[in-house]
């Protein structure tokens, strides 16, 4: 079995799962959780789609996939934030939204192709040099810049998160929003700001599927990714760099079941599909076990915030 | 409780707006109200494969005999199938279509409650006085794709991506492998698993590994374009399923073996009109024409037409059958002797579960 390959679409695979975990990731940091990944992967990936069609530009339908995510991520916003509604049963609806508002705007779209601009635009790129290293540039250096355009996601959320003035505040938004708003920080907005920009990601990540993986429309196009995104969140445990690895490695998982044949290794399909969720179990008994603060999950995750309550 | 107020009102809203997809009636201007048609699908009336094929011929049915129609998408295949055709018989239909494998319990037991109600169930095995099934033969276009595919691969590897082991999957897979070894012999037909109906990504992963591993020719059992587009992607040939495609992958794209419910249904419904109507289980072929092999595109090759041609005046004329003897299983036994023929119902049933000589791949037992 050729590994390069094999990893090399890995990371492809795994790509969709990225941008998903970061906007999940950066919506938890805000200490708001929210289920309804694949609700708004579902509405970036019909809308980047739709968008794609109307207008043969890749960077528009790109733009417009993010904005139908962050349109999910507003209607959260606007119910856990604002109304102060249960995070977990906005977000689960919003699962729901999402899948019927994709249902509905794709009715139209399937058997459609994506515009030859667009595929030629998210075709093979290879990076000049770095393509170059034996191994690891053929892995990580001949994709395409739609998968690019992941690293620096996430590299730019890890700086911004830890090495920001702004990331500061906004962890300190998520695990105490008490203090945090006593020292002056602007809860709400940043709040709305990080679930629409959540929000976004999201909806790159169903459009990565639309657009570029698949490419075509098929309704419920993400068949659980969304759900994978959220439990890779805490398989990470809240780390953008992480987030990175973890996501390639699910990618994996999403695949090796077709390439194992080849080894002449016995293994249960339906014990390679079990494997994302039973390492996500077993990350999350450590994290209990360990309980270092540096693996834990915002402390303020998942609760609303009243400034009376203080 | 104002805010309460309005979040319910919120979510609620949001939960509804899955109803946007739910259900959909179409009716032409009917001036026969002796029928009304209903037919419930298991995916969405556009769903580019086997529900697709259905609808086109539900609406087939409508311009044909200019009569009323309701159709319900997406439904599961569970109690909701029977809560589903209960509404159906509610808004005064009396001929119901359901057309998936997991609706067929659910199909007799409202059946044997509505005796004036006539019911069909596609895919399945039972049937009563008023509740007939129907299928089709899909194994023969898949003979014949095989022969198309047989022909064109270079690499003598040819790449099926299919989604459970259950018998309608293994026969065509089967079927299809006869038909590449009737006109190359050295060809083998390896196969992949994806154990879904719905995720199109996963048809694409399979159909990427295949390649991988140096198919230049992939087909399917799978109800999405995306194995199509993977091999256009890669330069190299495709065989779809379902409907005709040809625009999904037009460098890739050679032919389909296709459904076409159309006729079937027109007959039926005639024929409840005329009252003549009697229960059957009917499972047509190519003759009939409730299947069919698509028109071979431009990228098929050389001398395929007229070796399909041939095959298929054979196969409607009875003088030559797919699964006819001797035929070996892959460990080189024979499974079907000289000179004997596999029933129906051999085809079709639970002894379908091994693979003939030249496909690479395993059959999960679960037994």
């Amino acid at each position: 079995m050729d590994f390069a390959l094999l990893f090399a679409y890995a990371v492809h695979a795994g790509t969709p799962l990225l941008f998903a975990t970061l906007g999940e990731m950066v919506t938890e940091k805000s200490g708001n959780l929210n289920l309804g990944v694949e609700g708004m992967m579902l509405m970036g990936a019909v809308m980047g789609f739709q968008v794609g069609i109307a207008t043969s530009n890749p960077l528009l339908a790109v733009v417009g996939a993010a904005a139908a995510g962050a349109l999910g991520g507003l209607i959260f916003a606007f119910l856990t934030v604002t109304l102060r509604a249960n995070q977990v049963v906005s977000g689960l609806a919003l699962t729901i939204f999402g899948t019927g508002f994709a249902g509905f705007f794709g009715q139209k779209l399937t058997g459609k192709i994506v515009p030859g601009p667009i595929t030629t635009f998210f075709g093979e790129a290879k990076v000049p040099l770095l393509s170059d290293i034996p191994f690891v540039g053929k892995i990580l250096f001949a994709q395409n810049l739609f998968v690019y355009f992941g690293y620096v996601a996430a590299i730019a959320l890890g700086v911004y998160l830890f090495h920001t003035r702004k990331g500061l505040n906004l962890r300190a938004v998520g695990e105490n929003p008490a203090a945090a708003d006593a020292s002056g920080i602007n809860i709400s907005l940043y709040k709305y700001t990080h679930i629409l920009l959540g929000g976004a990601l999201c909806g790159l990540g169903g459009a990565y599927l639309s657009l570029v993986y698949v490419p075509t429309w098929k309704e419920n196009i993400t068949a659980g990714r969304g759900w994978i995104a959220v439990a890779l969140v805490i398989f990470t445990t809240w780390s953008p760099y992480r987030a990175i690895i973890g996501s390639y490695l699910f990618g994996c998982l999403d695949i090796i079941g077709f390439r194992i044949q080849d080894l002449k290794i016995k293994v249960s399909p339906y014990i390679i599909d079990m494997l994302p969720y039973i390492v996500t179990i077993v990350v999350l008994v450590f994290i209990s076990m360990r309980k270092s603060k540096e693996n834990a999950p915002p402390k303020g995750l998942g609760n609303p915030y009243f400034r009376e309550d203080r | 409780m104002f805010k309460k107020v309005i979040s319910s009102i919120v979510v609620l809203t949001m939960i509804a707006a899955l109803l946007l997809t739910g259900c959909g009636s179409n009716s032409g201007s009917s001036n026969d109200s002796k029928v009304k048609v209903g037919f419930i699908y298991v995916g969405p009336a556009g769903d580019g494969g086997w529900t697709e094929a259905h609808n086109n011929g539900r609406l087939y049915l409508e311009k044909q005999l200019n009569i009323k129609t309701l159709y319900r998408e997406s439904v599961p295949e569970g109690p909701e199938c029977e809560k589903a055709i209960r509404d159906m018989i509610a808004q005064g239909c009396n001929v119901i279509f359901t057309t998936s494998f997991g609706f067929m319990d659910y199909t007799e037991k409202v059946a044997k409650e509505f005796p004036n109600i006539k019911f069909f169930h596609c895919s399945g095995y039972k049937k009563g006085e008023n509740f007939a099934n129907y299928f089709g033969r899909m194994y023969e276009p898949r003979y014949l794709s095989g022969i198309v595919a047989g022909m064109k691969t270079k690499a003598n590897k040819i790449g099926y991506v299919a989604a459970f082991e259950i018998p309608e999957v293994i026969n065509g897979i089967n079927a299809f492998t006869l038909g590449v070894q009737s006109v190359n012999p050295n060809a083998i037909v390896k196969v992949k698993w994806t154990h879904t109906w719905i995720d199109s990504a996963k048809e694409k992963d399979a159909a990427v590994a295949l390649l991988d591993e140096g198919c230049d020719v992939i087909t399917q059992h799978n109800d999405s374009t995306a194995p199509q587009i993977a091999a256009e992607q890669r330069g190299v040939w495709a065989i779809g399923y379902d409907l005709d495609t040809p625009k999904a992958a037009p460098k890739a794209y050679m032919t389909a073996p296709i459904w076409n419910w159309g006729p079937y249904y027109v007959d039926q419904v005639k024929a409840i009109i005329d009252g003549t109507w009697k229960t059957s289980e009917y499972h047509g072929g190519l003759k009939e024409g409730i299947i069919d092999l698509a028109p071979l595109t431009d990228v098929a090759p050389a001398g395929a037409k007229e070796k399909v041609a041939e095959m298929r005046k054979k196969i409607e004329d009875g003088t030559f059958h797919v699964f006819a003897g001797p035929i070996k299983d892959q460990a080189g036994n024979i499974k079907v002797e000289a000179g004997k023929v596999l029933e129906y119902n051999e085809i079709m049933g639970t002894g379908m579960n091994w693979f003939v000589q030249g496909v690479e791949g395993k059959i999960e037992q679960s037994k």
